[in-house]
């Protein structure tokens, strides 16, 4: 397994292949649908993404104390950021995009062009994500958009995903989306 | 109607939905593990969500953040109050959610304000029928946004897919939603399909198949033997864990069949991931626990 630690430098992200297993350490910020639409909208970016991570997820969060208890922070479906992803990475500079499912086309040209990899965690392993955070910092848009859609600072260590989208251009999911095309059609044709 | 005794034991099924993963998903997952290739992206997946459920068990923590839509079916005995039992359903789900069992999940649809507490206009669902027993069955299903976005309806016959009026045709429509719905579900999960009915029955009585277990078979032996078909031929996909390549698409195919008009071939397909979280108890006429159903 490769390790991934911050600050995700240009030079360390292209370095990852497509299918790397990767351990991820550092700070990262949540941003789910809300988020997105504020930034591509032109709205303020209260924090700097230049060599940074954005992570897809809308954190189960309790206040306990003074402090927040993530109890579960698994990543959620990046593909509805899509319209919006490629523009943020070139914008902010950011580096690492974090989610699940996959994404698209102007991603991947994004991720190849300025220097930027798509991590896949796994959907659903909410509380092993959890797991891996050891601090949460700031929260942002909490007012405006709630605990789920706010952009949380988590620092994690040792979270572990796979490489979806390199920087060298190759996507897992679109090779898995034309081959099962293809499967899809033979599995008609067995009527 | 105690209250007390319905809140406290309503929000036990909600704890115990959202962070105990029934035995028979769980061990769906096992027998996928088997499958896939040791080292592999999906066995990766696997594992991890098994290392995932054993934690959320162990910690009491929620499966998933998502805690969805919470869905509620009851079966209540004639003469029931449904209104307090309505009322106390809500108390209870917004216990659940201070507690952090559930997540704020609900948002105005036009302000995109949250509610903090999960009740609002359409939340929770709360279904009630009548049954000839004198205690109230309880079922809970928490339903995953992104399972529930990869949910689809096809009215037959489809050109695109070249489904016909025909189990064949019901088929393909499953095979093309599950392709369609690549990681996006969070594979492998169940499909609940049904066979027929209006565009809205046709959702509704789909998602009820989540309601049996995986080992439950339909009592009609084609649409039993399309179950089992449909689990196969998905498999084939590649599609895998996640929709990182692999093995496993799917872990069961639930099918229903009801009526419908001349005009109308429905076939609906909901989708539920892997988190499949699902329990249901039986509650006694003061609300006290008397089993669990799973
Ligand atoms: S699809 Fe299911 S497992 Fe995946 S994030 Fe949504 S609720 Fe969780």
């Amino acid at each position: 397994m490769k390790t991934l630690d911050a600050p995700f430098t240009e030079a360390k992200v292209r370095q990852l292949v497509v299918g790397d297993l990767v351990s991820l350490s550092g700070t990262i910020y949540t941003a789910r649908d809300r988020v997105h639409r504020h930034l591509n909208d032109g709205g303020i970016l209260p924090v700097d993404l230049k060599d940074g991570a954005i992570y897809h997820c809308g954190p189960l969060v309790i206040r306990r104390d003074q402090s927040w208890a993530v109890r579960a922070a698994g990543p959620t479906t990046s593909m509805r950021a899509e319209p919006y992803m490629a523009g943020i990475i070139r914008k902010h500079g950011v580096r690492v995009v974090i989610g699940k499912g996959g994404m698209g086309e102007s991603t991947r040209k994004a991720c190849q062009e300025a220097g930027c990899v798509y991590l896949d965690a796994v959907g659903g392993a909410g509380c092993v994500a959890a797991a891996c955070v050891e601090s949460v910092g700031a929260v942002h848009f909490m007012e405006e958009f709630g605990a789920a859609e706010a952009m949380w600072e988590l620092s994690v260590r040792g979270l572990v995903c796979v490489v979806g989208i390199d920087s060298a251009g190759h996507s897992l999911h679109a090779d898995v989306l034309a081959s099962s095309a293809a499967r899809l059609q033979d599995l008609f044709c067995l009527a | 109607m105690k209250t007390a005794n319905w809140e406290r034991n309503l929000l036990d099924l909600i704890r115990r939905t959202s962070t105990d993963l029934p035995s028979d998903i769980e061990a769906g997952l096992r027998k996928a593990l088997r499958s896939e290739k040791k080292n592999s992206h999906g066995y990766w997946v696997i594992r991890t969500a098994l290392d995932n459920a054993a934690r959320a068990r162990g910690e009491d923590l929620p499966i998933c953040q998502d805690t969805g839509t919470p869905i509620f079916h009851f079966r209540v005995p004639v003469g029931f109050d449904t209104n307090a039992l309505v009322a106390v359903t809500r108390g209870a789900v917004s216990r659940a959610t201070r507690r952090g069992y559930l997540r704020e999940n609900v948002f105005d649809a036009v302000s995109g304000k949250p509610f903090y507490t999960n009740v609002a206009p359409g939340s929770p669902v709360i279904r009630i029928e009548q049954g000839a027993r004198k205690t109230v069955d309880a079922r809970l299903i928490l339903k995953g946004g992104g399972s529930e976005n990869v949910g689809t309806q096809y009215s037959l016959p489809d050109e695109r897919i070249g489904a016909g009026r025909d189990l064949e045709g019901v088929r393909r429509c499953a095979l093309d939603a599950v392709w369609k719905a690549q990681g996006a579900g969070c594979a492998p999960g169940v499909l609940g399909i049904c066979i027929g009915g209006d565009r809205a029955t046709g959702y509704e009585c789909s998602k009820e198949q989540f309601l049996r277990k995986l080992s439950d078979v339909a009592s009609d032996r084609e649409l039993a033997r399309l179950e089992s078909r449909i689990v196969r031929d998905s498999c084939q996909l590649g599609i895998g864990p996640m929709g990182l390549g692999g093995r496993t698409a799917l872990l069961g195919a639930k099918i229903a069949a009801m009526s419908r008009a001349p005009a109308s071939f429905f076939v609906t397909v909901s989708y539920l991931c892997w988190a499949f979280r699902r329990r249901g108890m039986v509650l006694g006429p003061e609300g006290g626990l008397t089993r669990w159903l799973y």
